[in-house]
């Protein structure tokens, strides 16, 4: 059962990732030129895959006390990281992820940037956007894949997950032409972030010496109780927001 | 120097994010697990605990900090 809550976690996590990087990419191609913003693309993606080949067996040769610790440390830090900006966004208190607004933000960005090539590549500008578009948003999508495979020694579990995941998105942006405006983002990462934050505590709290009741049974029941207590804490947001400005909106906090 | 120091503010921004005490909470709790457990006492309870308490806390400050923008 780990391993298909493994396979599922860093599936939605990589889509979520994907669609967000999709949409800096389509924004390049579709403005700019599809060459350079496709080799922009394979070259940030040659450089996710050397990070995950050397990172990968590296952390793999660490005893799994001290690795579960650490690693279970970070994916708690990082999961409550998700899981409070998508319970703020669900309370209505950060602007949600609209790819739609985005994809307009990127295309103006675009249209008015300089043209130039280098290296061989035509449009160094497309090249780049699409470069840091896939690297910023695989980085996140490498350290689920790294830190959910070293624990539960699946590695490629993980990053089979992890492909089929950007094959998926990749095919639905090359039907829609268009960033994935459909794609229930917001959603998909409040679960990430639940699920981030349960094998988080599971890991950190076994890698310290506890041991849980139920043993691997315990991840259920905390993937439970983190949804129950994350949905009731989005419920006395958004009560006291209503409570304490009853004629005013929230305003969003930014999004960073 | 400034390469150095935006790569360090780039891996900060990316583990930490933009609630450092939420970093700082998890350090201390898996520590005091780590004591307790190595103490023979039972020990699973406390990150659940502190995580509930932590991401309480933590959305009470952006939840006052947005109402606070928009007064």
């Amino acid at each position: 059962m780990s391993v298909w809550l493994l396979v599922l976690s860093v599936f939605v996590a990589c889509l979520v990732e994907a669609v967000e990087a999709l949409t800096i990419v389509v924004a390049a191609g579709a403005t700019r030129g599809w060459r350079s913003a496709l080799t922009g693309v394979a070259a940030g993606i040659v450089v996710l895959g050397a990070i995950v080949a050397v990172l990968g067996p590296a952390i793999t040769a660490i005893p799994l006390g001290p690795l579960r610790v650490v690693i279970g440390g970070l994916l708690l830090i990082f999961g409550l990281q998700w899981l409070r900006k998508a319970m703020l966004r669900a309370a209505r208190l950060k602007a949600t992820h609209d790819e739609d607004a985005i994809y307009a933000t990127e295309v103006e960005a675009a249209r008015s940037a300089a043209v130039g090539g280098r290296f061989r590549v035509p449009d160094w500008y497309a090249f780049t956007l699409s470069f840091k578009g896939v690297v910023l948003e695989g980085l996140e999508v490498v350290f689920i894949v790294i830190t959910f495979g070293a624990n539960q020694h699946g590695i490629g579990w993980a990053t089979l997950a992890a492909v089929a995941a950007v094959l998926v998105v990749a095919a639905a942006g090359a039907a829609v032409r268009g960033p994935l405006a459909r794609v229930p983002e917001n959603a998909l990462k409040y679960a990430v972030g639940v699920l981030l934050t349960s094998f988080g505590m599971f890991w950190a709290a076994e890698g310290a010496g506890a041991h849980w009741p139920g043993d691997d049974a315990a991840i259920p029941a905390l993937i439970a109780a983190t949804l129950v207590l994350s949905l009731a804490g989005v419920a006395a947001l958004r009560t006291s927001a209503r409570h304490d400005a009853p004629t005013d909106t929230p305003t969003p906090v930014k999004v960073p | 120097m400034r390469a150095l120091r935006g790569f360090l503010l780039f891996w900060y921004d990316f583990v930490v994010g933009d609630d450092a005490t939420i970093a700082a909470g998890v350090v201390v709790a898996i520590a005091l697990t780590a004591v307790l457990a190595h103490q023979d006492v039972v020990a699973w309870w406390l990150l659940p605990v502190a995580v509930a308490l932590l991401l309480a806390a933590s959305l009470h400050r952006a939840a006052r900090a947005s109402r606070r923008g928009g007064s």
